[in-house]
């Protein structure tokens, strides 16, 4: 249990750590370095509350796909860091200010509601057998099926959408248009032209 | 003893720099994509802790969808971004006042 504690309390300072970093990084490549960071301690503490489905599901598409993605659109558009850096300094005592009174108040809340209330908030033992991802299947596959199919098209939305907003057609380009060259016909194309004769001069 | 009320609070200190980083970095779009991001992590660290609370399933369930939604917004919002770069060679925000009346 006292492992299980000081595991906690290093997970979350490394990940309040990269936040910290994602947000006052100068280089945007560093940003997003420090948020894989971030997800992948996300995912340690997850698993260390027993949702080890979810946590490996975090590490695979976000650390493997969302945030590769980043990289690749941050190493494409060449963005000029100027304009992020005068905005740091105007804005960053608001941020402060603003920021310190949302996490006294939520803070001071979790707690003193916590110790009003008198229960234990320690997690209950899972019961013998558990099996997290047998659990969220039974769950996600038996009850909330109709979801999951929804959760299917909002992912091709999402792939018809990109492709679409990022396919640009040039102008000068010399392509073939399919439909046309198979839709042709031969009287398109040969004239016959009825003529007399011309007489040899 | 970690218990519900050290995820809870974890979770409000993440949701708190995420919404200080998007004040911060209120030119840089792909920062404010990467702000928003943060703050769903938050969200999901709070459903996975009552989810483990309670024991039920169902909040796990929901941070899965929560995880699919996430994933199609970045993957629009990045090819939005690329767009704009290509029309307006910048991604401050503050420059996009095109429709301002």
């Amino acid at each position: 249990m006292l492992f299980q504690s000081i595991l906690f309390y290093v997970f979350s300072a490394v990940l309040l750590g990269a936040a910290l970093g994602v947000v006052f990084a100068r280089n945007m490549v560093h940003s997003v370095m420090f948020l894989v960071l971030t997800f992948f301690q996300s995912a340690m503490l997850w698993l260390l509350i027993e949702a080890e489905f979810l946590a490996i599901v975090l590490v695979l598409v976000y650390v493997g796909a969302v945030m590769v993605l980043f990289l690749f659109v941050i190493m494409m558009l060449e963005v000029n860091v100027e304009a992020v850096k005068r905005s740091l300094v105007r804005y960053a005592p608001l941020a402060a200010v603003i920021s310190i009174i949302m996490a006294v108040q939520l803070v001071q809340l979790i707690w003193v509601r916590g110790a009003e209330a008198g229960a234990s908030f320690a997690f209950a033992p899972t019961p013998e057998g558990y099996d997290n991802t047998k659990a969220l299947g039974a769950v996600l596959y038996k009850e909330h099926v109709y979801a999951f199919e929804i959760a299917a098209v909002i992912l091709l939305l999402a792939i018809v959408a990109a492709i679409t907003l990022t396919m640009r057609r040039r102008p000068g380009l010399k392509v073939q248009d399919i439909s046309k060259q198979v839709s042709v016909r031969a009287k398109d194309r040969i004239r016959v032209v009825k003529m007399d004769s011309e007489k040899r001069s | 003893m970690i218990g519900l009320q050290h995820y809870l609070t974890l979770s409000a200190m993440l949701f708190v720099l995420s919404i200080a980083g998007i004040i911060i970095n209120r030119r840089n779009l792909i920062l404010l994509l990467m702000c928003i991001e943060l703050m769903l992590l938050a969200v999901n660290f709070n459903f996975i802790a009552f989810s483990r609370y309670l024991g039920d399933t169902l909040g796990q369930v929901f941070v899965f969808f929560i995880l699919t939604v996430a994933a199609a917004e970045a993957a629009i919002g990045l090819a939005i971004l690329v767009v704009l770069f290509r029309n307006r060679r910048s991604i401050n925000v503050q420059e996009l006042n095109t429709m301002k009346g």
